[in-house]
């Protein structure tokens, strides 16, 4: 049964989840610049963020200066959060890992939704996102998917900070 | 998850979406940024904009900060996902069908259009291949019929300029996505404070933003909104949008940008390729003009339907064509797709024939005669010695704009005085 909580996300919510996460896991990261996840992943370091690429068939390689790794257990520093550029089935063995590496948060990219992955994950008290992009979350609440014409739903009379 | 986010109404949205203090002054009203480049962090900062890895301006041909803040507005007054500015509402419908088609590719057209974008379908956009088929709107079946393999859009004007047409855009729109095209409406003459096309199917909303957006008869303009619901990935239907360009080493739209695709298109194809893009003035001028749309929307139909009613009482007159009045045919129509009115244009017929429509013209004193809708003033026009004149006359009787037919766009003046305008220039056709 699709879970409803997950059909849609208080902007409050993915506006705290950004603010709190320093370090992501981007599996499914691509060493080829002109794939989603590296344009993903370049801006995501532009705004301040480590972002270390999970891809077997990618290891010993370099993505933006980070070192390739094969699996989330193979990272060896904390986790804050699991992005998961793979596709849904894929997703589910990723979310069950997230929860071995004490990830707090497992995020599911535009596209990609697994309910059963989304039970376990917040069982284990992560919080999770799903069929989203982090960097067009980010751009549409800090403004900058405004540039481009898009809806962001954001009203506000503060003023906008960079 | 605890908190929900809440939606503003249509009147909140109509002054704020898109726009907020000026990030460095502070200024409230939304800058006119009348330049052509911005400049770049360094070069890595340079590939990531020009490669499309990140947000941000780069030449003013595809994007502005103040076009940017119309776009918002606009595509969050129809419900939209994003929209794309440019420099009319031709250059609006061209941009809109630019990443459907390709050269031998079809589109099922209303017949009852704006007559520009009759010539536009007909005979420019043949041109580049794109063939254009018109159907009666009247009976909703007539767009099934005529939809091929090769048909890749449906077109239509809700509320049609100019006589007082209403489409039944409910089943037009399942019809459209049956064949797995996307529906296209040209919002023109309602505006999103009458009608929001997207709410009954439509997936792609066009704007002359010229007429009732602008509002004051001030500033071209045009804006593509995308709902950003419909598929683009379809077996190979749209290669433009799922298949990877050429443009910009191989990447693939729909794959990279998800349900922004169609509009980045818009901006990183179409008005950089097509280049008719919206001057930043008049984007300005568009954005203070929305923020009192509804306002003005509210007096236009009023004022339109007393003046309605006031000539198809009136003995020189000898038929009115306006949703609003219970004798159109469209009346339930207009009940069901603009509750709050059928918006202010439309047209009657003098008795007396070509002479009498010439003289009524030509005797307005209050009224303009000129080729436009969607002012604070009330104008007229004589449509068979103007904007039709170069069709036969059976040409003309087909498209809405016989000999006796008069269109007006019905302004914001005291509704007296436009009707005792009327009045006069009426009586002189009978004497
Ligand atoms: C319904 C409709 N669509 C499109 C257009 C074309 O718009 P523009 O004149 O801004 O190119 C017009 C102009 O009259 C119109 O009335």
């Amino acid at each position: 049964m699709p879970l409803a909580h997950h059909d849609s996300y208080a902007d409050a919510d993915i506006r705290r989840i950004l603010k709190n996460v320093k370090t992501i896991a981007m599996v499914g990261a691509s060493p080829n610049w002109n794939r989603p996840s590296y344009f993903a992943m370049k801006y995501l370091q532009h705004k301040g963020f480590r972002v270390i690429p999970v891809n077997p068939g990618a290891v010993g390689q370099e993505i933006l200066g980070e070192k390739v790794v094969a699996g989330l257990k193979d990272i060896d520093v904390p986790v804050d959060m699991v992005d998961v550029f793979r596709n849904s089935e894929a997703a589910g063995p990723i979310a069950d890992e997230a929860i071995a590496i004490g990830a707090k948060v497992l995020w599911m990219q535009l596209g990609v939704r697994n309910d059963e992955a989304a039970v376990r994950a917040e069982a284990a008290g992560l919080t999770v996102i799903m069929n989203r992009c982090p960097k067009i979350e980010y751009g549409r609440l800090c403004g900058e998917l405004g540039w481009h014409g898009f809806n962001s739903g954001v009203i506000s009379s503060k003023r906008r900070k960079g | 998850m605890t908190e929900k986010n809440f939606s503003y109404g249509f009147e909140t949205r109509s002054i704020h979406a898109g726009a907020a203090p000026d990030p460095s002054t502070g200024a409230r009203s939304t800058p006119i940024y009348q330049t052509t480049a911005y400049v770049f962090d360094d070069v890595d900062h340079a590939a990531s904009l020009f490669n499309l890895q990140t947000f941000g301006y780069i030449y003013s041909r595809l994007t502005n900060p103040t076009v940017a803040v119309l776009e918002e507005r606009v595509a969050s007054l129809e419900g939209g996902r994003g929209a794309t500015g440019c420099a009319s509402g031709h250059a609006a419908q061209l941009l809109a069908l630019f990443p459907l088609m390709q050269p031998g590719d079809e589109i099922v057209a209303s017949k009852k259009l704006y007559g520009g974008s009759i010539t536009q379908f007909s005979r420019t956009f043949k041109k580049f291949g794109w063939n254009a088929h018109f159907v009666d709107p009247d009976d909703p079946e007539n767009f099934r019929k005529a939809i091929t393999p090769k048909t890749k859009a449906v077109f239509l004007e809700v509320l049609a300029n100019p006589g007082g047409v209403i489409v039944d855009v409910e089943p037009v729109a399942k019809m459209a996505h049956d064949a797995g095209v996307p529906l296209v409406v040209d919002n023109t003459l309602a505006s999103p404070y009458l009608c929001r096309p997207i709410e009954w199917g439509g997936d792609i909303i066009i704007h002359s933003t010229t007429k009732f957006l602008s509002g004051h008869g001030n500033a071209m303009g045009g804006v593509v909104v995308d709902s950003g619901t419909f598929d683009f990935t379809k077996k190979g239907k749209f290669p433009s949008l799922s298949e990877p360009e050429p443009a910009y080493h191989g990447l693939t739209f729909t794959e990279t940008f998800g349900d922004l695709a169609y509009t980045i298109h818009g901006h990183a194809m179409g008005l950089r390729d097509l280049g008719p893009t919206m001057a930043p003035l008049n984007a300005f001028l568009t954005i203070t003009g929305i923020e009192t749309l509804g306002l003005r929307m509210d007096r236009h139909v009023q004022n339109a339907q007393k003046v309605a009613e006031f000539l198809e009482g009136h003995p020189a007159v000898s038929w009115v064509s306006y949703a609003g009045l219970k004798s159109s045919k469209y009346h339930s129509l207009a009940k069901k797709y603009l509750p709050k009115g059928p918006g202010s244009v439309f047209t009657f017929g003098v008795k007396g024939g070509y002479a009498a429509g010439v003289k009524v013209v030509e005797s307005v004193e209050l009224l303009s005669h000129l080729a436009n809708i969607g002012d604070t003033r009330s104008l007229i026009i004589h449509p068979a010695s103007t904007t039709h004149r170069q069709l036969s006359p059976e040409q003309q009787t087909a498209a809405g704009a016989g000999p006796d037919v008069v269109r007006l766009s019905i302004g914001l003046e005291n509704a007296e005085d436009i009707m005792r305008d009327l009045d006069v220039a009426l009586g002189k056709t009978v004497k």
